[in-house]
């Protein structure tokens, strides 16, 4: 088992070196100088103490130098290009946290929901409940994002008027995302659950346990819903992490002023040291997140540890 | 050697009318029904699928107007017309027009044209790269498929968007040739690690063991047993990835970094709706169906594809 953490660790820092290091020198490659834009009509001397306070006076491999030191030793990531004396680190802590609010409440919602809906239809197969689950499923796939959120505001907000189209702060801002955010996560469980249910209700343990006289809830409860549910775990990395980074597009639609709207904001505004630094943050999230499903999976699961 | 040269002589010397069939029945041994081949079977198990089928003839029909579509409108898909702003559907114009007075009916289907052109392309290049990735990982086996793997383990572990908005800033150039390379860049990831799979899988298959015992070539292993039972596979991997790609992009022209005008696409169609949604909303309605009945449309055909592909799997 410690040899098997120790390997995945092994793994996930590779993987951040490999995401860091393309990440900057991918930035870096990009024709042109990234201050370039609002330095055009400054001053000689100033414009020169511009690039040197951000360190553009120097070559791409010794600006990788000290980004790297920077980030090992203080975990910063410079300073915001377009928006002086912001810290990238600060913003991406701040706006994590607000990602983190509708994210996260989604994920919960979709999770408790998408998984009873994934029971239901499994149990009720090919009888109207597994219809209707499926429905909503395939709904879930196939309607994109912003249409729905598009939909929601047109029938809450300009019909009913009863929640604000956009905007952050009170708590009628974070109903609809929670509902566009989860709408996902209901969907690909509902859809995953079942087939695992269906899946693991055929295997001969099950046959055995009702040949044995088991009632029926017992066979559910026992057999299938604990098999069922681990394959699932594998999707969480995707859902876990992306709280925090949270949507690009339903943050862009329900103005929240998060790590993804940012995120987007920066791409456009070409903020050179906020693109790397979120790009980073987010990827990192991503296998911080993958590792540790991967070791509970694994605690879980004693199949994947002999392999 | 001279006996059998007698008993040869003997045998051609008896009159054909000595000889006279016994009991057999002629047709005994012939096949009962018609010989069906591996496409034609699988073929016939997709068209008993009501649904796959449906979604086949939904995707041929979207297809029909993707390609006579802006023909069919009788307007150009970038023609202005600022006597028709914000039109909602009429006989002039079917889907109405956008804010600039552009027909939307023309607009739509060429748009189809580049989601279906990305959502394709960009599978099918996947799908070609990593197969020979996988293959070649699962051919050489040991060290190579070791390393081979690592790299793709890394890969698939860093965030899908994050490597396409990436790939899209540094380039800037908003053309197809780059997003298919940004949405494709990881993409084989997947298709590789399942071609790998199935590789492997086939190598200790007790056919393939009888075909070295037996002294086959290995190029004609690979092509005889080993490419044919993983080509099925690989077409319902693709058919499932295009609605992916069709998504992606539309992700892309939504956050602005994908086809820019006055080139249009689904996503960048809906991208411009939106913003107009709450007056015109029917602006919004025929992208979004489009993207969805296509999305659907795909996913169906993949489930049917699969079954009628691969009986094995069927239940």
């Amino acid at each position: 088992m410690a040899k098997f953490i120790i390997k995945r660790i092994g793994y996930m820092l590779i993987t951040l070196f490999i995401v860091i290091t393309a990440t900057f020198f991918l930035m870096h490659s990009i024709p042109g100088d990234p201050l370039a834009h609002m330095a055009r009509n400054l001053p000689e001397q100033t414009r020169e103490n511009y690039y040197e306070k951000y360190g553009l006076d120097k070559s791409t491999p010794e600006q990788y130098v000290i980004f790297m030191k920077n980030l090992l030793t203080k975990g910063e990531m410079g300073e915001s290009l377009r928006y002086p004396g912001r810290e990238v680190t600060d913003t991406l802590m701040t706006n994590s946290a607000v990602s983190a609010k509708p994210g996260g409440m989604a994920l919960v919602a979709g999770l408790i929901i998408g998984i009873l809906l994934g029971i239901v239809a499994a149990l009720n197969k090919n009888k109207w409940p597994d219809y209707i689950v499926m429905f909503i499923a395939i709904l879930g796939i196939t309607v994109p994002v912003f249409v729905l959120a598009s939909v929601l505001q047109y029938i809450f907000s300009v019909k009913l008027m009863v929640l604000p189209t956009t905007g952050w702060g009170s708590w009628k801002n974070i109903v609809l995302p929670i509902i566009v955010l989860s709408f996902g996560t209901i969907a690909t469980y509902a859809r995953y659950v079942k087939s695992n249910m269906l899946d693991v209700m055929g295997q001969d343990y099950i046959l055995t346990a009702e040949a044995k006289g088991v009632s029926r809830f017992n066979v559910v409860k026992k057999h299938v819903l604990k098999n069922a549910f681990l394959p699932c775990m594998t999707l969480l990395v995707g859902q876990v992490s992306g709280i925090f980074t949270g949507s690009f597009v339903v943050e862009k639609i329900f103005g929240i002023p998060g790590l993804g709207f940012y995120y987007i904001n920066s791409i456009n505004d070409r903020d050179y040291t906020m693109i790397i630094g979120t790009t980073i943050f987010a990827a990192a999230l991503f296998v911080f997140v993958q590792l540790a499903v991967d070791i509970a999976y694994s605690l879980m699961d004693p199949r994947i540890r002999v392999k | 050697m001279l006996v059998n040269h007698d008993v040869t002589d003997m045998m051609e010397n008896i009159p054909d009318e000595k000889f006279k069939i016994i009991g057999i029945d002629k047709d005994a041994e012939a096949p009962s029904r018609p010989r069906i081949g591996y496409w034609r079977d699988a073929w016939r198990r997709l068209r008993e699928n009501k649904v796959a089928f449906v979604a086949l003839i939904i995707l041929l029909i979207l297809i029909f107007f993707i390609i006579f579509g802006p023909a069919i409108s009788g307007y150009e898909f970038e023609q202005i017309d600022s006597d028709a702003i914000n039109q909602g559907p009429s006989a002039e114009h079917w889907f109405g027009t956008d804010d600039l007075g552009r027909d939307l009916f023309a607009r739509v289907w060429q748009a189809g044209r580049v989601s279906i052109i990305i959502g394709i392309l960009g599978a099918v290049i996947a799908s070609v790269v990593g197969s020979i990735y996988g293959g070649i990982a699962a051919y050489f086996g040991g060290a190579v498929d070791d390393i081979m793997m690592r790299i793709v383990e890394v890969l698939l572990s860093i965030p899908y968007l994050i490597i396409v908005i990436l790939i899209s800033v540094v380039t800037d150039s908003k053309s197809l040739g780059t997003m298919l390379v940004a949405l494709t860049l990881t993409g084989w990831c997947g298709i590789a690690r399942l071609v790998r799979g199935q590789m492997l899988q086939l190598k200790s298959q007790e056919y393939v063991l009888a075909a070295n015992a037996l002294g086959v070539a290995p190029i004609k292993i690979i092509l005889k047993h080993m490419i044919p039972n993983t080509i099925g596979m690989i077409i319902v991997a693709i058919t499932f990835d295009i609605p992916g790609y069709i998504f992606s992009e539309a992700f892309l022209s939504y956050v602005g970094l994908g086809i820019q005008p006055p080139s249009t696409s689904w996503g960048a169609l809906a991208s411009a709706a939106q913003q107009n949604f709450m007056f015109y909303p029917y602006q919004l309605l025929f992208p979004a169906l489009m993207i969805a009945l296509t999305m659907l449309s795909f996913t169906l055909l993949g489930d049917g594809l699969r079954d009628a592909l691969d009986p094995k799997l069927r239940k």
